[in-house]
């Protein structure tokens, strides 16, 4: 059996781990990450891509509204080119309860959160979208991040430092030995090969798994799991973040990205991690009460849903889970008898940071390195191949090319052939094999208004003539790719939706017939 | 209000898809004074292949070799299916009907007669269907028979790799091999079109600077197969010429949307419906349908009412979503024109299966309007909406043409079948 070696072992390709990696890297650690599936595959590619000013949690958890001030400033400071300084406003519309807009701004104040009140004119001036039925309006410093881009750059500072990355590759297993773990038996889920990381220390980054991961080392977590829905619209409708100020509750935020807003989101106590997507229900729910502060989510056309699994430490006695802290848990295990590992969940995209730079910490405690954190003050370098997953950032770079055979695979978010190259040699560079999939996660292929109708087949047919695919790889890989693309679009098929998936089905199974086994 | 056009016809056929031009050609053959309404532009998603029956049941993936057999166990096994309210042999009609029409517009379509042939598509699957352009019918015998055959592909065309069906048939089709050319006349120029490309073969030169591009590629193969581009009117002589010109049995291959196959259809329906007397206003939409003693009034513009129609009857050919016959909120499904009740799941949470390629289809595609054994449709309260309105096509419920692979079948059966009974009920 193959054995890597290595210093500190993450398990968990999120946003988590990629940070934990970088941090661990700049201080001189030598560290591999495994993931099950591939990068951001769990929570941290199924939220909002929402930086936290702190203010959503004044009322509530003001412990975790500090942290997200803080780390909110050092983002802005130390990535700003995976965020968009957007700000955000708070609205309440007639009928929410007075006195939490009342607190509100005091709140805020009291943690030092910036925080301004608008005249209700001023803010419909702002945001021509909102509702005329508003009764308040604060303006916050919220933005949207890129927790993709986010988290490719980190891992991308990472790897050049001498980290390694592996994919597709699942933790089976713990060997024990001393109250150590002294190896970790993984599986890669492509080859279904089994393999061993021997690694001084593990640490369990595996987000919403952290507790089955935990369970494998005989340790025991109490983990809820609260699935949040959220809608992608498909264009655009404010400049800002748009918070409901109420309680936390459906659909009380929208975030811009790009060319898109994100509305969001449900929270719903879940048993399992088996089946996470976004239901009729749930999306019925979301905007119906989304509308209440913009009305035009009514109306608006919605390219596609999606359902991440947000992890919370402790046990609940509320049906979705919304009153549990959402700051973060780091557990030693040192209790549990386990010296060299630890676990880190919970928590959010913007506390990320924050949550690596604890956890190497302990690591490198663990360790006996004594180089500090350097996060804080190191700004994460711009990684090239990242740039694909922000909306508008391939069309940009075709029209500057200007290059006649360069043609446009993906025509709703104009991914030409040149990007899809470049995709190709990042993941090549990963280790991986570029698929529909893989390449569908680092770019905006498939994700415009087609949903992926034209672009399935035609990047299909051309990675056979680069020869990326071989036999009948590509009859997978479109299978594979639209029924990926379905989950998303399964509780929001109505109205333009639902012309644009008869058609995709009319090609790929009238036409095609890929959905019988020849 | 004065510039209003008045018309009075026998029949309206309402929608330009395959099962509206059906019917304006059924009803044009019988001498019915037809006006049709409808907007074009849904035909050029149609790949061609005239697909009658070829999956059934559904669940179990069952493919018929015999489609004629399987329309027997398909309406024993679902009575409201609606090729279940027409004996075989008037479906069988309907086919020779519209085909010998095809045929004589110059437009050839070949078939087994009891048995579907086998289609190669772009994604190196094989596609059973029944009447096949006659451009496409050597890749049916080349595929029969695994003879050597080259696949080329065009420089510049997205979506079509003759690599990608190599490689996908090759370990059933050893002698299958591929090629690329750059098209004459389009060679440097980016991103190819089929249709200019389709339009430039009528010009000979064109065709022998083609055949020159291909030429040195054909050493040792039986067959050559290419993405269907062999021109939109007389495909079948432009195919021929250039089977002259290389030596080889040539064939097309169907494309993704915007495809040829599907322009030529539309284009020798709209040069030729005329002649038999059908009115045609294509890009109108209805916009008002009333009902009165001897028939209907119905309105039809572009944004506002242009023209009156006073007709006897109605036949309803407006299809689906893609088609706007039917629309859908977030609560329910509606026939847009008429507002004549579907048939439907309860609720929006079961329109669709959780996975995309459910072999048991999505229940959405099920839904569409119920009619009596002669497609006339019913109202809210379970009667016929009107003795002349009659419905045909994929808007019909009970069916699931994608699933199926009896889109065309369905078409032209029931709209053949509506046609008679519009005349019987005249």
């Amino acid at each position: 059996m193959q054995i890597v070696k290595t210093q500190v072992l993450i398990i968990g390709g999120g946003v988590t781990g990629a940070g934990l990696a970088r941090d661990l890297a700049l201080r001189g650690v030598n560290c591999v990450i495994a993931e099950k599936h591939d990068i951001n595959a769990g929570a941290s590619g199924a939220n909002h891509g929402l930086l936290h000013s702190g203010a959503r949690y004044v009322s509530s958890d003001m412990h975790s509204a500090e942290e997200c001030r803080d780390e909110g400033r050092i983002l802005k400071k130390m990535a700003p080119d995976c965020i968009e300084d957007t700000g955000g406003l708070f609205v309440a519309v007639a009928g929410d309860d007075e006195r939490y807009i009342a607190e509100f701004p005091h709140l805020c104040t009291q943690s030092q959160i910036p925080v301004k009140e608008l005249d209700i004119k001023e803010a419909r001036e702002m945001e021509p979208a909102l509702s005329s039925k508003i009764i308040a309006a604060f303006q916050v410093q919220d933005a949207s991040i890129g927790p993709f881009k986010l988290s490719m750059e980190n891992i991308h500072q990472a790897r050049s430092l001498g980290c390694g990355l592996l994919r597709h590759s699942q933790v089976v297993g713990f060997q024990i030995e001393k109250k150590r773990i002294s190896a970790t038996k993984l599986k890669n889920l492509l080859t279904h090969e089994h393999f061993l990381v021997e690694a001084d220390q593990v640490v369990n980054a595996s987000g919403a798994w952290a507790k089955e991961i935990a369970a494998l080392a005989g340790c025991q977590i109490d983990l809820l799991y609260s699935k949040g829905s959220l809608l992608v619209t498909h264009s655009r409708l404010t400049k800002r973040v748009i918070n409901r100020l109420r309680p936390s509750s459906n659909a009380d935020i929208l975030v811009p990205g790009g060319t898109v807003s994100i509305l969001g989101t449900t929270s719903i106590r879940i048993e399992n991690l088996d089946a996470i997507f976004p239901t009729v229900k749930e999306i019925d729910a979301i905007v119906g009460e989304g509308a209440a502060m913009i009305p035009e989510l009514e109306m608006t056309r919605y390219i596609r849903a999606y359902a991440g699994v947000r992890p919370l430490v402790g046990t609940a006695t509320e049906e979705g889970g919304r009153s549990i802290s959402r700051s973060f848990s780091l557990i030693d295990h040192e209790t549990e008898g386990l010296n060299n590992f630890a676990t880190i969940t919970g928590g959010k995209l913007t506390t990320y940071r924050l949550m690596a730079e604890k956890t190497a910490d302990l690591v490198c405690a663990r360790l006996g390195v004594t180089r500090p954190c350097m996060t804080r003050t190191e700004p994460l370098p711009t990684a090239p191949a990242t740039r694909w997953t922000q909306p508008g950032s391939a069309p940009k770079l075709w029209i500057e090319h200007n290059d006649p055979q360069d043609l446009l695979l993906c025509e709703c978010e104009m991914v030409p052939k040149s990007v899809v190259n470049s995709l190709a040699q990042s993941i090549h560079d990963q280790n991986g094999k570029p698929d529909l999939i893989a390449l569908g996660l680092r770019s905006r292929i498939g994700k415009g208004t087609c949903q992926g109708t034209f672009c399935a087949q035609r990047i299909a047919a051309y990675l056979y003539d680069i020869e990326e695919l071989a036999g009948r790889e590509g009859l997978e890989n479109i299978r594979a790719f639209v029924s990926e693309r379905w989950r998303g679009e399964r509780p929001l098929l109505w109205d333009t939706s639902l012309i644009q998936s008869e058609l995709k089905e009319a090609l790929y199974c009238g036409l095609f017939g890929v959905e019988l086994n020849d | 209000m004065t510039d209003i056009l008045n018309i009075d016809c026998e029949l309206l056929v309402i929608g330009a898809g395959m099962t509206g031009m059906a019917a304006s050609l059924f009803a044009g053959n019988r001498n019915i004074e037809t006006v049709q309404v409808g907007i074009t532009s849904e035909i050029i998603f149609a790949s061609g292949l005239l697909d009658l029956m070829g999956v059934h049941p559904m669940e179990q993936e069952t493919i018929w070799k015999d489609p004629w057999e399987g329309i027997q166990a398909l309406c024993r096994d679902i009575p409201e299916h609606p090729y279940a309210k027409i004996p075989p042999e008037i479906i069988y009609e309907a086919f020779e009907e519209l085909t010998r029409f095809l045929n004589a517009s110059g437009l050839a379509y070949v078939r087994h007669e009891k048995r579907n042939a086998l289609v190669l598509t772009p994604v190196g699957t094989v596609k059973p269907s029944y009447f096949i352009p006659r451009t496409m019918w050597n890749g049916v015998q080349a595929l029969q028979a695994k003879e050597p055959c080259l696949i080329v592909d065009i420089e510049g065309l997205k979506g079509f790799s003759a690599r990608q069906i190599v490689a996908s048939l090759r370990s059933r089709w050893p002698h299958l091999s591929h090629a690329t050319i750059s098209f004459p006349s389009s060679a440097n120029l980016g991103e190819v079109y089929l249709e200019p490309l389709a339009r430039s073969l009528v010009i000979p030169q064109t065709r022998e600077a083609l055949a020159d591009a291909l030429r040195p590629h054909l050493k040792a193969v039986r067959f050559l197969g290419m993405p269907a581009v062999f021109g939109i009117q007389d495909s079948h002589k432009i195919l021929s010429d250039i089977e002259n010109r290389v030596g080889v049995p040539v064939f097309e291959i169907p494309t993704m949307p915007p495809s040829i196959p599907g322009l030529r259809i539309k284009e020798v329906f709209e040069s030729n419906l005329p002649a038999k007397g059908v009115q045609r206003f294509f890009q109108k939409r209805v916009m008002d349908v009333k009902t009165e003693a001897k028939g209907f009034v119905v309105q039809i513009g572009d944004t506002s009412p242009e023209t009156l129609i006073r007709t006897r009857g109605i036949v309803l050919a407006s299809g689906r979503f893609l088609g706007k016959g039917l629309s859908a909120d977030r609560k329910q499904i509606r026939e847009s024109i008429l507002n004549l009740p579907v048939h439907q799941p309860l609720k929006r949470s079961e329109w669709h299966c959780y996975e995309f390629l459910d072999p048991a289809g999505h229940p959405v595609n099920r839904a569409g309007l119920v009619t009596d054994d002669w497609f006339r449709p019913f109202d809210s309260s379970g009667k016929i909406a009107h003795k002349r309105l009659f419905a045909a096509g994929s808007i019909l419920a009970h069916q699931d043409w994608m699933r199926q692979k009896c889109g065309s079948g369905l078409a032209v059966a029931t709209a053949y079948a509506a046609v008679n009974a519009f005349r019987e009920n005249n």
